[in-house]
């Protein structure tokens, strides 16, 4: 499947190809489709593409759909990161590649930081307070004051949701 | 969960579990991922964990495959195998049922509210994956610096992100950093 070839193209995320492949390339669904399955799978929990592919594949062929849209995203980058892993292993502590690595780790939190900033822009213009304050809070407790995932999740989905449903309905009324 | 248990079974375990709380993808994860194979599991140094993130990164694919590379890091191919199913098994399948249940009584509003509510939590969590990447990552003020230059050109043009990788490889092997 397609997916097999999108998901090699990906470097860094995959997420730019899946939209090209699915709807530009192949027309398999509209753009308001994507859209809204995307949307679905970004706030299910687990890694977005994978969701999407699974999802995407299940609505053409079922089940086994499903599963062949899995395998074709993530069978291959596995082979080759397992590769990697394994080149990784033996040779991690030869001192050049040791200095290209911390060289694109350097880089590579820095694409992350882009990233960050890039999705609270939309944030910062809507001037959505509480939003921000909740980002704020979560970066603290996790990047700061390092607790648990779990802990600080099932304190914070909880007051997002409530918070967020309670502003709302107000706005609505 | 100690060392004497399977670490196969661990893993699965350590990421499933985690699967199910990564809002937002596999990089609002790596915090999470960072705990326990730095801090709980010693699976791991603090700069192996800078050098896989690295390698996740360079590699084609979802960024998720950073739990493949933690798993052969672990247990060998098979670790590789348990860790990375374990992280998209039990989410792809949830996925896969509240799609179909969405498609049934479609339009709720619902989804909407969830995910205004998600996205900053989500952003939040990323932020820390920043952070605590740059302190395992940046050892030296011109790694920082590095990173800094980075981040505001992926910001503020729409570069390739694979070549401001490779520049930071190329002058990690000059010995810049």
């Amino acid at each position: 499947m397609a997916f097999a070839k999108m998901s090699l193209a990906g470097f860094g995320g995959v997420l730019v190809w899946a939209r090209r492949g699915i709807v530009d390339q192949h027309r398999w669904m509209t753009a308001e489709e994507f859209n809204e399955t995307f949307a679905l799978c970004h706030f299910l929990p687990g890694p977005n593409i994978v969701n999407l592919s699974v999802v995407f594949g299940a609505r053409f062929r079922g089940i086994a759909g499903g599963i062949a849209a899995f395998a074709g995203l993530v069978g291959p980058p596995m082979v080759i990161a397992t590769i990697l892993a394994a080149l990784y292993a033996r040779y991690g502590e030869i001192d050049a590649l040791r200095r290209i690595l911390a060289g694109v780790s350097c880089a590579a939190v820095g694409l992350l930081i882009s990233v960050v900033f890039k999705m609270m822009m939309p944030l910062i213009k809507k001037r959505d307070a509480v939003g921000l304050v909740i980002l704020v809070a979560v970066f603290i407790a996790i990047g700061l004051v390092r607790l648990p995932l779990q802990a600080v999740l099932l304190v914070a989905i909880p007051l997002s949701l409530g918070i967020t449903y309670f502003m709302r309905r107000r706005v609505n009324a | 969960m100690n060392s004497g248990s399977n670490p196969i079974s661990t893993l699965v375990w350590t990421f499933g579990l985690m699967s199910l709380f990564a809002v937002g993808g596999a990089n609002s994860a790596i915090p999470e991922m960072h705990r326990i194979a730095v801090d709980v599991q010693h699976w791991m140094s603090d700069k192996q964990f800078a050098d896989i993130f690295a390698i996740s990164q360079l590699s084609p694919g979802p960024n998720v495959l950073i739990v493949t590379l933690i798993g052969y890091s672990v247990a060998g191919v098979a670790g590789a195998l348990a860790a990375t199913l374990a992280m998209c098994g039990p989410t792809a399948i949830l996925a896969y049922y509240v799609s179909r249940l969405l498609q049934r009584s479609s339009h709720s509003r619902w989804p909407a509210i969830i995910q205004a509510a998600l996205v900053p939590l989500s952003i939040g969590l990323m932020g820390a994956s920043g952070l605590i990447l740059a302190l395992t990552s940046d050892r030296s003020w011109v790694a920082g610096l590095i990173t800094a230059a980075v981040a505001v050109l992926a910001f503020a043009t729409r570069l390739n992100p694979v070549w401001l990788l490779l520049a930071g490889g190329a002058l990690g092997f000059a010995g810049v950093i």
